[in-house]
């Protein structure tokens, strides 16, 4: 196991270097010059040399490079144009918000997936089996961020239920709650469609199983087959699903995070994007990849634990 | 003799293939959620062809005495915030969704199966250098590739176009590097080697339709997923710009006026989910008709 560990965590760091490049080249590549963004328009072309090289734009690409890569092996990330302060700083005040939100959609896909998934697999080929993969691809299809305007129509303006947009508060009290249940629901509704149909998929697959069979011939009633003995095995390919999800909402909270003006990191680089803030743009993206990866691997390990088999492939 | 036999054989086999391909059409129809994605996805086809039958009057044409009007008999899904007539809009933005979700698909199943194609087929270095930066590609998670992409091209349809095409680019590959690997080692490969067919060759002629199944399938799949990606990207404004009627931005133009004209939001994101759900359904449709698992049961 600890072979496979170090393995895993070995074949990341070239992927992160990688990222890390890409991050870089892309935003390298742009059009516009950083130098003359900080100085503000009709500033002196002597002002822009000055700012130039203290922002370290004049020396080669290569250097450049690596100071990137070493700012962020410091665990600085770079730093913002726009306020001066190191992106590490930016993000950790803004990735609490984008966790808490991804990790409230996960839990209610999660809630809504499995159980919608078990309903159409006990009763295949059926009004309900079609209707929950209607409803499914239905899911998948809608844009989160229509479905989080229509859920702000509804439960806001015409209801009035729920605030329309903004974080209320902490997630223990009411305020915190309500805030966060329309952004989790529009973030969550793929992820619980894509959890929905492979519930289903897995459970059809285990339910025909040899085991399964002596379990009913014995006479357990179906909630037992199902619940006890087939669910359990029936869930594993899910987990892991479920884990690379966490490490999707992340990434796609990004939109719905404008939708509903949530102080996350989505809002963080579509600000940057729009004041062309690269160092932010570019510091923002590699640490998203090193999330990313580093939940895609945390998967992989418990996936290990879970299934020995893969250990040894 | 022979000229005599020629017109014979494939005589012979065609009502097989036709057999073949009419068992095909009859597994991909039996589900009826297939026809209606089938239905979704020709029906959009055929409006955004239709565009300037449909709505001749252009989607820029404005009557700003007539601003967020709501739907009536004249404008039947109302107007927006410049008195344009929503349906015109909406039908003439078909055109701009379709294209952006074909070409993105295209470019990502292009440079994908390619790449993939190669990594498959070579191995070794080749093989390491193409997934390594697949990974790569893949460290990034949802739309943010795409997003910083267009971050450095500037906003625009064309830029949208690329941003998601590239997002797509890995999963062909992987898939098509999959396919290929299983299929290489079979011995209807080495025989095409042994008569001394080309590298290219054995890769288009032979292996390339092997592996073509599982690719339509993704390729069908991410129409969708291409044109959610784009929409995505316009509603945060970088896609295409006003005055063209793209759905997303449309939806982005909506949210001002949700509270006193919902429509203007509403109509365009139900566009956007009735092609995307066409796409999916198909895709959905060929997958189960193309299993050889699900054929025999």
């Amino acid at each position: 196991m600890w072979r496979y560990i170090v393995r895993k965590f070995l074949a990341a760091i070239p992927v992160l270097l990688g990222a890390a490049l890409l991050a870089f080249l892309i935003l390298h590549l742009s059009p516009g010059d950083p130098a003359r963004l900080v100085a503000g328009e009709g500033a002196y072309e002597e002002d822009v040399q000055i700012i130039r090289k203290k922002l370290g734009l004049d020396q080669p690409f290569l250097v450049q490079y690596l100071r990137f890569v070493g700012s962020s092996l410091r665990g600085e990330f770079g730093r913002s144009l726009r306020t001066g302060r190191l992106v590490r700083d930016e993000v950790a005040a803004r990735f609490p918000y984008t966790f808490e939100l991804a990790v409230a959609s996960l839990i209610l896909s999660i809630g809504i997936g499995v159980v919608a998934g078990i309903a159409a697999a006990i009763r295949p080929n059926t009004v309900y089996d079609y209707g929950a993969t209607l409803v499914a691809l239905a899911g998948i299809s809608t844009p989160v961020f229509w479905l989080g305007l229509l859920l702000m129509l509804l439960f806001s303006y015409y209801l009035g239920w729920l605030p329309a947009s903004g974080r209320g508060g902490p997630l223990w009290t009411l305020a915190g709650w309500q805030s966060i249940l329309m952004p989790a629901i529009a973030l969550g509704t793929p992820s619980a469609a894509i959890i929905a149909r492979l519930t289903r998929s897995s459970l059809l697959e285990v339910l025909r199983q040899d085991y399964v069979r002596t379990a009913r011939s014995k006479g357990l009633i179906e909630r037992a087959v199902v619940g006890h003995h087939a669910l359990r095995n029936a869930l594993i390919p899910v987990i892991t699903v479920v884990g690379l999800r966490l490490g999707a909402l992340l990434g796609g909270a990004v939109i719905t995070e404008q939708v509903f003006a949530w102080p996350g990191i989505g809002t963080l680089i579509v600000t940057a994007i729009g004041t062309r803030d690269y160092p932010m743009v570019q510091g923002t993206m590699l640490i998203a990849a090193l999330v990313f990866v580093v939940v895609n691997l945390c998967v992989d390990l418990v996936y290990a634990m879970v299934d020995p088999r893969i250990r040894y492939e | 003799m022979s000229n005599a036999a020629r017109p014979l054989a494939p005589a012979a086999r065609l009502p097989a293939e036709r057999q073949a391909g009419a068992a095909f059409l009859r597994r991909l129809f039996r589900r009826r959620l297939v026809i209606l994605g089938a239905v979704l996805v020709v029906g959009f086809l055929l409006v955004s062809l239709a565009a300037p039958l449909l709505a001749p009057q252009g989607y820029d044409e404005q009557d700003l005495t007539r601003r967020l009007h709501p739907p009536s008999s004249q404008h039947p899904l109302g107007t927006d915030m410049l008195g344009r007539d929503l349906l015109a809009r909406i039908v003439w933005g078909a055109r701009i969704s379709l294209m952006v979700g074909f070409l993105a698909m295209s470019l990502g199943f292009f440079f994908g199966s390619l790449l993939g194609l190669f990594s498959g087929m070579y191995g070794g270095v080749v093989d390491r250098a193409v997934m390594g930066f697949m990974d790569i590609l893949l460290a990034f998670p949802g739309i943010l590739l795409a997003l910083a992409v267009v971050a450095a091209l500037g906003p625009g349809l064309y830029q949208v176009m690329v941003a998601v095409g590239v997002n797509q680019i890995p999963a062909f590959a992987r898939l098509v590097r999959g396919s290929v690997l299983s299929v290489r080692k079979h011995e209807y490969v080495e025989a095409a080697r042994a008569v001394g067919a080309s590298d290219p060759r054995i890769m288009l002629r032979h292996i390339a339709p092997q592996v073509i199944a599982p690719v339509i399938v993704l390729a069908s799949l991410d129409v969708g997923t291409a044109i959610l990606a784009s929409a995505g990207l316009s509603f945060l404004g970088l896609g295409a710009q006003p005055p063209l009627p793209d759905w997303g931005g449309m939806i982005n133009q909506g949210r001002a006026f949700l509270r006193s004209a919902w429509w203007v939001g509403v109509f365009p994101g139900l566009a956007i989910m009735l092609t995307v759900l066409g796409f999916n359904l198909v895709g959905d449709g060929l997958r189960d008709a193309l299993d050889p698992r699900l054929r025999q049961a």
